[in-house]
């Protein structure tokens, strides 16, 4: 037992050590811009968006399933809530909560549609979510005409451009995401069931698990959090875009849930590895673009650095559990 | 095979291991869960390498390095748990991995004749074509000997091929095994049923703690010995004595006309405190389709279901929970444990809502002491309530899964199979912990497809056939033949 611990300790020092000079490598390359703490607080900021997504996500896959929709659904919540914002009479605080209490509301509706045909039908979520990608995106030209919809208010361009103590609004969402999230998964009977239900979903129902509740609720947390990056990203441009979320957002959000070591199998995963998946992916963008690394290149680098976080994950289960 | 030395982290497998198998000979495996069998023989059949020891194969040292390797040497494996592919039909899983081609085409029709004509060589009769999913286990199990057979295995190992067969597949079964023996195949037979050894065997190997404890021909051999050999302690009475149910006793569980076609139709009894109802009946004739009824893994078509004499609405697993029943299901694996997960989280996972603090979060020290409590009382076998459940063995994984329904208030207690798969020793102690729900007032519904099992550890028995109660036995009036008669429908 020992033994193993000290190699898993040694490997994971290998890991380390590697980063670090790499990281180190870059910096000097780049002139101390990379270890500078301002930019990497920007590549937190840049992570906060696919990381709150790969949240909801992480949900999603430990019960081994997938949702498609998020990222038009960042693209629909966006634009509900630039509508709603310029057609309420309401200001301040009492603006932002409710346009933000409706973009969350579109977001667990979709969800919740989400889930239905899967709990009621038992259908794959790949089809019902990816239904629901085309059925949101249709929605959120429909809703916008097919422009950006500008919001009128400055008080959401203060909230997306702004920062607390140093921090930019959507890292503290991030962190307050990344922390409620982890404690529902790790600490609440929700959670152990999520765990359960991807694990082996009949003996988790015979067990007295309500599953058809449990997943649709895990849907439902996916459209929030969607809806939450609608939200940043509304209040950051100063508009609803129907372009919004639509591009990388969706593959790079799973790229962080997967490279956070959670399993597509189900039954196995961490909030806490979709964020250092998250901060990883993104760290790495960042460095290439300080060495001036080109971008079609870093397209590559990243599907190269996916598998390998994988497969080197995997060696080090298999390593553990090997009988 | 000599000198076979495995260890696992944590664990020494196997210890100088030594089997020699003649052809046309039955050599009978046994040993408790846990003794090494499944590894000593998945080491013969390439799934796990040895750290230690040779194997030779008519005198020449072989190297046995994967199971395609072990194909190649005629070694065939039929294991417990089943591998067929479910959508496939029987002939297709038979010449699965040796399909005929022609050019780069599957040749379909060599593929029909070929796996029909093994079929018909070994007397198997079963529907051909349809999906492995939707045929019996004992369907499936001779689809498994099949596979294994195509391949021309000249040593051929079986796990507990009779776990899930009923005595008219069993007697098929071995009347297959001796038509094999007489064509010159050495056979490995693990099997937990004493019974039947003396009846297939020619020699027996007993296995503990990883290491060989003695190897005698079956004559010289009687199933005490055996047993003695196997836990290292003489074992008598196999199954504890029932109190008799007290006169006053109050009935608990109360069913009436419960129907779910095309499976079960009117069912009515009862069970009182402290009373143990034995199903009888052969696979597929309904008993587990009674259970699950009650327990609302399935939702009954008709009927009505009292505990204590209050009517419950049981349309969910949930449901059954609260009304107080607890359903040990047949399918350790498939249905009551979830694999991946920790022995104190599938402990617990029914009842977490009694880990839950104030802030709805749930404690994880007092769910690890009650797992260690339950660890300790059901003397599981695991390195500690952190260990993975697909780490145990199939006894220890069992009692985890009591270990989960006791963790409750449950008033009925509804076995499948309580013991399928488990060796003497933990048998014995499922058996102690039955007995001692009894005295805690609990009543017991125990479907089994073991006879000296229903006979010996029920109060009353009641015959199941199609999916009705055809008689009701008292322990007195319950003799094997007359039990068997009516589940069969056979004139007694």
């Amino acid at each position: 037992m020992s033994a193993i611990l000290k190699n898993l300790w040694l490997r994971n020092t290998v890991l380390v050590i590697v980063v670090a000079i790499f990281m180190g490598i870059v910096n000097a390359a780049a002139h101390g811009e990379f270890l500078n703490p301002r930019n990497l607080v920007t590549v937190l900021e840049q992570i906060s968006y696919n990381c709150i997504l790969g949240v909801g996500q992480t949900f999603v896959i430990i019960t081994a399933g997938i949702d498609l929709s998020i990222g038009s659904l960042v693209a629909l919540t966006g634009v509900v809530m630039a509508q709603t914002a310029n057609h309420l009479s309401l200001g301040g605080v009492g603006l932002v909560l409710v346009t933000l209490l409706a973009g969350l509301a579109v977001g667990a509706a979709a969800g919740w549609i989400n889930a239905l045909p899967v709990v009621k039908l038992n259908l794959p979520p790949f089809i019902t979510t990816f239904a629901m990608l085309e059925v949101t995106l249709g929605l959120s030209y429909i809703f916008s005409g097919g422009q950006p919809v500008a919001v009128n208010n400055p008080i959401f361009s203060a909230i997306g451009t702004g920062a607390v103590f140093g921090l930019p609004v959507p890292v503290i969402w991030m962190i307050v995401v990344v922390a409620i999230a982890s404690v529902l998964l790790t600490r609440t009977r929700f959670g152990r069931y999520v765990f359960a239900l991807g694990g082996n979903e009949e003996a988790a129902r015979l067990a007295g698990v309500a599953t058809a509740r449990v997943k649709t609720l895990v849907y439902v947390i996916s459209g929030m959090c969607a809806a939450i990056v609608g939200f940043l990203y509304m209040a950051r441009f100063s508009s609803g875009s129907p372009d919004t979320g639509t591009h990388d957002e969706l593959l790079e959000a799973i790229a962080a849930v997967v490279v956070g070591g959670t399993s597509l199998m189900g039954g196995q995963g961490s909030i806490l590895g979709t964020f250092f998946g998250a901060l990883l992916i993104g760290l790495l963008y960042n460095a290439m673009n300080l060495i001036h690394v080109d971008s079609y290149l870093q397209k590559v680098v990243l599907g190269v650095v996916i598998l390998l976080a994988v497969v080197l994950d995997e060696l080090r289960k298999r390593y553990l559990a090997r009988t | 095979m000599r000198g076979i030395g495995k260890s696992f982290p944590g664990v020494r497998a196997l210890r100088d291991v030594s089997l020699t198998l003649h052809s046309g000979e039955v050599l009978a495996l046994v040993g408790e869960n846990g003794a090494g069998k499944s590894t000593l023989m998945k080491i013969l059949a390439g799934a796990q390498r040895a750290d230690q020891g040779t194997i030779a194969i008519d005198g020449t040292e072989v190297a046995i390095a994967s199971p395609h390797d072990a194909e190649r040497l005629g070694i065939g494996m039929i294991y417990q748990e089943f591998n067929l592919v479910p959508q496939l039909g029987a002939l297709q899983n038979i010449m699965l991995g040796n399909e005929p081609v022609r050019g780069f085409m599957l040749d379909e029709r060599a593929a029909r004749e070929r796996a029909s004509a093994v079929l018909q060589e070994l007397g198997i009769e079963l529907p051909r074509d349809r999906p492995a999913s939707r045929l019996s286990v004992a369907q499936q199990q001779l689809i498994e000997i099949a596979k294994a057979l195509s391949k021309r295995a000249r040593i051929i190992v079986m796990d507990e091929p009779t776990a899930a067969l009923t005595d008219r597949e069993i007697d098929a079964l071995f009347a297959l095994i001796a038509r094999l023996r007489a064509g010159g195949a050495g056979i490995i037979y693990i099997s937990h049923r004493m019974e039947e050894l003396p009846k297939i065997a020619d020699r027996i190997t007993v296995l503990r703690d990883g290491s060989v404890v003695e190897t005698r021909t079956i004559a010289e051999f009687s199933p005490a010995d055996v047993i003695r050999a196997m836990v290292g302690r003489p074992l008598d009475a196999h199954f504890p004595a029932l109190d008799p149910v007290k006169p006053d006793a109050a009935v608990v569980l109360d069913v009436r006309g419960l129907s779910r076609r095309p499976a079960i139709e009117d069912i009515t009894f009862s069970v009182r405190a402290g009373e143990i109802v034995g199903l009888a009946g052969l696979i597929g004739a309904g008993r587990t389709e009674i259970v699950r009824a009650i327990a609302g893994a399935d939702v009954p078509d008709r009927g009505s279901v009292e505990i204590d004499g209050q009517r419950t609405h049981i349309r969910t697993p949930h449901d059954s929970i609260v009304a107080g029943i607890a359903f040990i299901t047949e399918d350790r694996k498939g249905q009551g444990l979830v694999l991946g997960m920790t022995v104190r989280e599938n402990i617990t996972l029914a009842h977490l809502a009694q880990f839950v603090n104030r802030e709805h979060l749930i404690s994880q020290s007092r769910e690890e002491a009650a797992a260690r409590k339950m660890i300790t009382d059901l003397h599981v076998r695991t390195p500690g309530p952190e260990q993975l459940v697909r780490n145990l063995s199939g006894g220890n994984q069992q009692k985890v899964v009591l270990a989960k329904w006791l963790l409750g208030k449950a008033r009925v207690f509804l076995f499948d199979e309580p013991t399928r798969g488990i060796d003497v020793g933990a048998k014995a102690e499922i058996y102690a912990l039955m007995k001692t729900l009894l005295e805690n007032g609990a009543a017991i519904v125990m479907v089994s497809s073991e006879l000296p099992e229903v006979l010996g550890m029920s109060h009353r028995i009641l015959a199941i056939r199609d999916g009705r109660i055809v008689r009701e036995f008292t322990r007195e009036t319950a003799t094997p033949d007359a039990v068997i008669a009516a589940a069969t429908g056979a004139a007694a």
